[in-house]
C-alpha cells in the first residue's frame, strides 16, 4: 500500500517492523515526532528520558538486555549523550542498537549547525543516510541488522528535510512487527566492562570491525551506482542528493546510503570512469576530505556552501560555476521587501510572558536557556544576554557570580524551564550549591516541554504512552538539594513575580530559586478565563501594555491629548491570562462587559 | 501531467500544513509522484508558515525554487507578496483576502502594506491573480476553519483535475461531522464563488 508518510513516520513504523522492543528520547526538532508516533504503539515501551544520555543509556540496556533499540535525538542531543555513544562503540550491543542523529542545517530549531557525521567517524560506528521517507524504513531494518552483524550501534542521519518532509512510501500490509524474543545476555565482562585493560582489549576490535564494514560497504545495495553521461560524477548522499539529481540531470551519481566507513574500491571505481568527480553534501566537507585523502582530485566546498541548508538554487548556483547547463536563475521582482517581517512571539496566554515583562523592567542581566522563553531575547523583551544550550543558564550563573562579576549595577538572573531542568539544569545546580554560589534562578515551570509540542516530563506526572506516574516535585528536589530560599509564584500574577524577583535578588550570600508556575496555554489544565477588552475611555495611549508582547495586543485609534495609538484587544485572540491588565497603570483593561 | 511545483503559504494556525498534505495526497491519488516538505519549529508561533508540494512522474527535490513554482496558494493576503517571487514568471497566484497582522505591524512601528502595493507586487511576476474571499464564505458555511478548504476549491480549478478526487481526500482527512461543510466549501471555491 502506498502511503504519504514524513521520514519521521517512516522510521517509527520502520522501527516497528524491525521488532524494536524498547525506544527512548528527549523531544528535539526535527526528531520529536519519531518517539510520539511510536507511543500508541502496544507491543514495545517508547519513553521520555530527562535528556539524550540517560535516553541512549537505557537503550544500551535494552540492548544488553536482549532486545532491539532505537534512541532518537537531534543532532545537538549526540554531543549531550556522545559519552555513551563512545563506550558503545567499543561494548557493541547484544540485541540491535540503532541511534536516530537528526541534523538541522539551516539551525531552524536549533543553537548552531553540526554535520553528525562526523560522530560516526569519531567514534568508530556506522553511519546510514536515508535521502527520503522510503530510505527511512528501509534503512531502519538495515540499520538493525548491521547493528546484529558487526555488534555495533549504528547511526541513522537524518536532516530536517528528510525527517519532516513527507514524500510517497510503499507500506506493508501486514504490520509484520511479531515479537522477538530476548536474546539471552551473556556475561562477558571482557565486551561489556570497560575497564581500561578490558577497552584496551576492545580497541583493536573495534578497528577491525571499521575494516570490515568498510569492505561490507563496498557491494551494499544502498551504496549505488547510476551511471549518466560521465563528464560529472557526483558523490552525495540525504537531501543533497536529492537536489543534485534534478541539478545534475544526466550525469552520473554515486549515491551513498552509507556515509561511514566508506567504500574506497567502490569510490576508486566510479571516480577512474568519470571526467571530474564533484561532491554534494550538506553542511561540512565529510565526504570531500575522506575522498581527497585516498589521493583521488575532486570538488566540493568551493561550489557548494559549507553553512546554511541546501536548495535546489544553491544546488544549482554551484552547478551553473562548474559549467553544468542549467539554465538563468528566474530573478523576479521580489515582493517581500513591502512586507513586514512575523517574528515569532509568546502565545497569548503564555505563563512566560510576566517573567521576561518584570526581567526587563528590573533591567537585570539574564543568562537564558532552551525552550519557548527563548524568545526572551526578542522584542519587545530583549532581555535575555546569554543563550547556548540545555542547562547552560545555571552555569553561567555560578561563573559569572564567582568571578565577581554579578554586581548590585548589573544583577544576573538564570532562567530556566520545568524540562530543560531535570534535562541539564540538576547537576549545574548541584554545582551552584555545592560551590557555596549566589546566584538567583528561576524556572519557569509550565508543566510540559513547549516548544517541540506539549510534551511529558519527569514533573508532569504523566509518560509518553500515556501511564500516569510519579510526578517529581520541583520544589522538593530543589530543597533536597540544599537550596534554603525557595520561592513559589504564580506566573500569571506579575506584580508577584517582580515582587518575589526583588525580594530573591536581596539575598546575595547563598543561592536563591524563584519557581515560576503556571500551565502552557496548550494544556488542558489552562485555567478558564474571560476574555478582555479596553476601555476606550480610560486608555490613553501610553503604550505599556504593548511591551508585553501579545499578539492579541493591538495599535488603535490616536488619544486626542497624547496623540498615541490607544490599544485595542483581539477577542478572538485573547485568552484573559491578565497580565496586560496587571501592568495597565490606568485601569483601562478588563473583563469583556458582555 | 507535466511536473507541478505549488507553495502553500500563511500564518501559523491557518492549516497551512493540513491543507498542502491534501495536495500532496491529491498528486498521489493521481498516480504521480508526490513530496511535500515545510519547516516545523519557531513557525508554529504566530510566524510565516510556507509549504513546498511537487507533483511528478518522479519527484526528487522536496521543495521548489524561486522562479519556478506553478502555483502559489496565500492564505493571507501579505503574505502572496512576501512569496510571490518563487512563483514562475506568469504562473497561477491564489490570494486569501484575509488580513493577519503581525506584531511588527500591530504594536510596533512597521505597517501593513496597502492592497494597491500587494497587487503591484504581484502584477511584476504574473497577471494570473485571482483572489477568494476564504475567510467570508467559510463564516458564511458557519465554520471559520473551513476557509482552506475554500482555498483548495479555488486551487482545484486552475487545475485539470477530477474534483471527486479533491473530495475523496478531503472527505478522509475531515472528521465525519463536518464532511458534508467541507464538501460545500470546496465546491464555493471551485465554482469561485
Amino acid at each position: 500500500m502506498k502511503k504519504l508518510l514524513s521520514g519521521n513516520e517512516a522510521i517509527a513504523l520502520g522501527a516497528r517492523l524491525a521488532g524494536v522492543k524498547y525506544a527512548s528520547a528527549y523531544p528535539g526538532t526535527p526528531s520529536t515526532e519519531i518517539l510520539e508516533n511510536l507511543a500508541t504503539a502496544t507491543e514495545m515501551r517508547a519513553e521520555w528520558a530527562p535528556n539524550e544520555k540517560v535516553a541512549l543509556d537505557s537503550v544500551a540496556g535494552a540492548s544488553y538486555g536482549g532486545a532491539r533499540a532505537l534512541a532518537s535525538m537531534k543532532h545537538v542531543g549526540l554531543n549531550v549523550a556522545s559519552e555513551s555513544l563512545f563506550y558503545l562503540a567499543y561494548t557493541g550491543v547484544n540485541a540491535g542498537l540503532v541511534i536516530i542523529s537528526a541534523d538541522d542545517p539551516g539551525a531552524w530549531s536549533s543553537q548552531n549547525e553540526q554535520d553528525n557525521r562526523h560522530y560516526a567517524r569519531f567514534a568508530k560506528v556506522p553511519c546510514l543516510e536515508p535521502a527520503d521517507s522510503q530510505e527511512c524504513l528501509d534503512f531502519i531494518a538495515l540499520a538493525f541488522d548491521l547493528s546484529e552483524q558487526f555488534d555495533t550501534p549504528v547511526i541513522v542521519r537524518t536532516t530536517t528535510r528528510v525527517n519532516h518532509s513527507k514524500s510517497v512510501v510503499n507500506v506493508p500490509e501486514s504490520n509484520g512487527h511479531e515479537p522477538r524474543p530476548l536474546k539471552p545476555f551473556v556475561r562477558n565482562t571482557a565486551k561489556y566492562a570497560m575497564i581500561p585493560a578490558n577497552a584496551r582489549r576492545r580497541h583493536p576490535e573495534v578497528e577491525q570491525r571499521t575494516k570490515q564494514l568498510a569492505e561490507w560497504a563496498e557491494t551494499a545495495s544502498v551504496n549505488r551506482i547510476e551511471w549518466g553521461d560521465k563528464k560529472f560524477g557526483v558523490v552525495t548522499s540525504s537531501a543533497a542528493y536529492q537536489y543534485a539529481r534534478e541539478v545534475f540531470d544526466g550525469y552520473s551519481f554515486l549515491k551513498l546510503g552509507m556515509s561511514y566507513p566508506l567504500p574506497e574500491k567502490l569510490i576508486r571505481n566510479f571516480a577512474a570512469q568519470v571526467e571530474k568527480v564533484v561532491v554534494v553534501e550538506e553542511l561540512d566537507p565529510f565526504f570531500e576530505h575522506e575522498i581527497r585523502a585516498m589521493g583521488i582530485p575532486v570538488v566540493g566546498k568551493e561550489f557548494f556552501p559549507v553553512t546554511n541548508e541546501f536548495t535546489l538554487a544553491v544546488v544549482r548556483d554551484g552547478a551553473r560555476k562548474l559549467g553544468v547547463k542549467v539554465g538563468d536563475a528566474v530573478q523576479n521582482p521580489s515582493g517581500a521587501a513591502a512586507v513586514p517581517a512575523r517574528p515569532p512571539a509568546l502565545c497569548p496566554g503564555c505563563p512566560h510572558r510576566s517573567t521576561f515583562y518584570a526581567l526587563r523592567k528590573l533591567r537585570l542581566r539574564v543568562a537564558g536557556d532552551i525552550g519557548c522563553y527563548a524568545m526572551g531575547a526578542l522584542p519587545p523583551f530583549n532581555v535575555i544576554d546569554t543563550l547556548g544550550c540545555m542547562g547552560a543558564s545555571f552555569g553561567v550563573a555560578q561563573g559569572v557570580t564567582a568571578v565577581g562579576a554579578n554586581t548590585d549595577k548589573e544583577r544576573w538572573v538564570a532562567v530556566i524551564g520545568d524540562s530543560t531542568f531535570f534535562h541539564a539544569g540538576l547537576p549545574a545546580l548541584a554545582n551552584i550549591v555545592y560551590n557555596k554560589g549566589a546566584s538567583t534562578l528561576m524556572i519557569l515551570d509550565n508543566d510540559t516541554t513547549a516548544m517541540t509540542g506539549q510534551q511529558d516530563n519527569p514533573s508532569t506526572g504523566v509518560t509518553l504512552q500515556g501511564e500516569k506516574t510519579q510526578k517529581i516535585d520541583i520544589e522538593a528536589v530543589v530543597r533536597g538539594m540544599g537550596v534554603q530560599d525557595i520561592f513559589v509564584v504564580n506566573a500569571f500574577d506579575e506584580h508577584e513575580v517582580e515582587k518575589t524577583l526583588k525580594k530573591a535578588l536581596a539575598i546575595k550570600d547563598r543561592p536563591t530559586v524563584i519557581i515560576s508556575r503556571g500551565p502552557c496555554v496548550f494544556l488542558d489544565q489552562y485555567p478558564q478565563k474571560f476574555v478582555y477588552e479596553v476601555s476606550s475611555a480610560k486608555c490613553n495611549g501610553c503604550s505599556i501594555c504593548f511591551k508585553v508582547g501579545c499578539p492579541a495586543i493591538f495599535k488603535g485609534e490616536l488619544d486626542t491629548t497624547t496623540k498615541q495609538p490607544k490599544a485595542v484587544i483581539d477577542p478572538l485572540l485573547c485568552i484573559g491570562c491578565d497580565v496586560c491588565a496587571q501592568v495597565c497603570p490606568h485601569d483601562a483593561i478588563g473583563k469583556i462587559s458582555n | 501531467m507535466m511536473k507541478t511545483d505549488f507553495l502553500l503559504a500563511g500564518v501559523g494556525g491557518q492549516g497551512v500544513l493540513t491543507a498542502s498534505d491534501i495536495v500532496a495526497e491529491v498528486g498521489m491519488a493521481m498516480g504521480l509522484d508526490a513530496k511535500k516538505s515545510e519547516i516545523h519549529g519557531f513557525s508554529q508561533r504566530g510566524g510565516v508558515v510556507e509549504s513546498h508540494v511537487r507533483w511528478g512522474e518522479r519527484v526528487a527535490a522536496p521543495m521548489g525554487e524561486k522562479g519556478r513554482i506553478d502555483y502559489l496558494l496565500a492564505f493571507e493576503l501579505m503574505e502572496s507578496a512576501r512569496w510571490i517571487e518563487f512563483l514562475k514568471p506568469g504562473g497561477v497566484v491564489i490570494v486569501n483576502r484575509q488580513k493577519i497582522l503581525p506584531m511588527s505591524a500591530t504594536v510596533g512601528d512597521a505597517v501593513y502594506p496597502t492592497e494597491e502595493t500587494i497587487e503591484s507586487a504581484l502584477r511584476a511576476v504574473t497577471d494570473k491573480i485571482v483572489y477568494v474571499d476564504g475567510l467570508e464564505i467559510a463564516k458564511g458555511l458557519g465554520n471559520k476553519n473551513l476557509a482552506n478548504t475554500v482555498l483548495l476549491g479555488a486551487l482545484a480549478r486552475e487545475l485539470d483535475v477530477d474534483p471527486e478526487l479533491w473530495l475523496d481526500v478531503i472527505v478522509k482527512r475531515v472528521p465525519q461531522k463536518y464532511v458534508e461543510q467541507n464538501k460545500q466549501a470546496f465546491w464555493k471555491g471551485r465554482m469561485g464563488e
